[in-house]
């Protein structure tokens, strides 16, 4: 486990705010030298701290008005494979993310579509056909925003 | 308002952030003079809003991820925005989404432990004002996170 220091989390909050952020850039921000902010930078990468990038678009620009999290609650479990579920449901491309939760539901996913017509065909054609699927809850997302969490 | 060629290039771009311009011309089948003319325009347009870097909070020894969604007390017309501040206010949360459906807000809280989330869920998440329901899910897995979109 990596310890952070206040230096590490101004470059984390710089990171993830913008991964296109130079090294030198930093550096001058959190009073570093460049080589400096480069090697801590390259040991955060390391410990597995800094997992990779993620370009941000707009999605509504780009069509796709509406992004409903759906709430999944298998029928039959035990009987039907998690792996086949999490497989079948994985290859659906309007699906952005999938987790496997423990609680009121069993898995939680983040669709996206064009507008809610093109959400009721995902959710005819391809959710409610996935095997071993039972009581669903679709819940359309609003609002948005990412915190800095103990980054701060 | 985007071509075959634009829909490419932010296909490869979504599947490999960091990868150079002359490469993702290449796979995109196009010239790198053209791939970054386009990468400009997109990003003029509003398109392409940059890029950030995943935070892997496992690695720093957050080991729980809990979901709340929250159902608000809506009898009270100031409950979404005195709710959304104070909740922007928990050290601990790293999302923060609304919705329209069953479920008013989610919070996404990460911990280092059980204990410690218990803590958390006490001190922060009980205090926040207008809640009158919340249900937990405990993160286990997850599956596919590419947040990609079918361009």
């Amino acid at each position: 486990m990596t310890e952070l220091d206040e230096i590490d989390r101004h470059i984390l909050r710089d990171l993830a705010e913008d991964a296109t952020t130079s090294a030198g850039e930093i550096g001058r921000r959190v009073g570093l030298s460049q080589p400096a902010t480069w090697r801590r930078i390259k040991r955060l990468t390391e410990a597995g701290v800094l997992r990779g990038r993620r370009i941000v678009l707009d999605l509504e620009k780009l069509g796709f008005g509406v992004t409903v999290f759906l709430g999944i609650k298998l029928a039959i479990k035990g009987r039907v494979s998690l792996d086949d579920f999490e497989r079948a449901v994985s290859a659906i491309p309007e699906v952005q993310t999938v987790q496997h939760v423990l609680g009121l539901y069993d898995y939680r996913l983040r669709v996206v579509a064009r507008d809610l017509a093109d959400f009721e065909r995902v959710l005819r054609r391809r959710i409610m056909t996935l095997p071993g699927v039972g009581d669903v809850e679709a819940n359309v997302l609003l609002s948005e925003e990412r915190l800095t969490g103990p980054l701060q | 308002m985007l071509d075959d060629i634009d829909r490419r290039l932010l296909r490869h771009l979504q599947n490999d952030p960091a990868i150079p311009v002359a490469e993702l011309a290449d796979r995109s089948r196009t010239t790198a003079v053209t791939a970054a003319r386009r990468l400009e325009r997109m990003t003029s347009q509003g398109i392409l809003k940059g890029q950030r870097t995943i935070i892997e909070w496992q690695a720093l020894g957050y080991a729980v991820e809990v979901s709340l969604r929250i159902t608000l007390d809506k009898t009270d017309a100031r409950a979404f925005d005195e709710f959304l501040a104070a909740a922007r206010q928990v050290p601990d949360a790293i999302e923060l989404q609304t919705f329209l459906g069953r479920v008013d807000v989610r919070l996404s809280v990460i911990a280092r432990d059980m204990q410690h989330y218990q803590q958390i869920y006490r001190t922060r998440i009980l205090t926040l004002p207008h809640i009158a329901d919340i249900e937990a899910l405990l993160h286990v897995a997850t599956i596919k996170t590419a947040e990609a979109v079918p361009i």
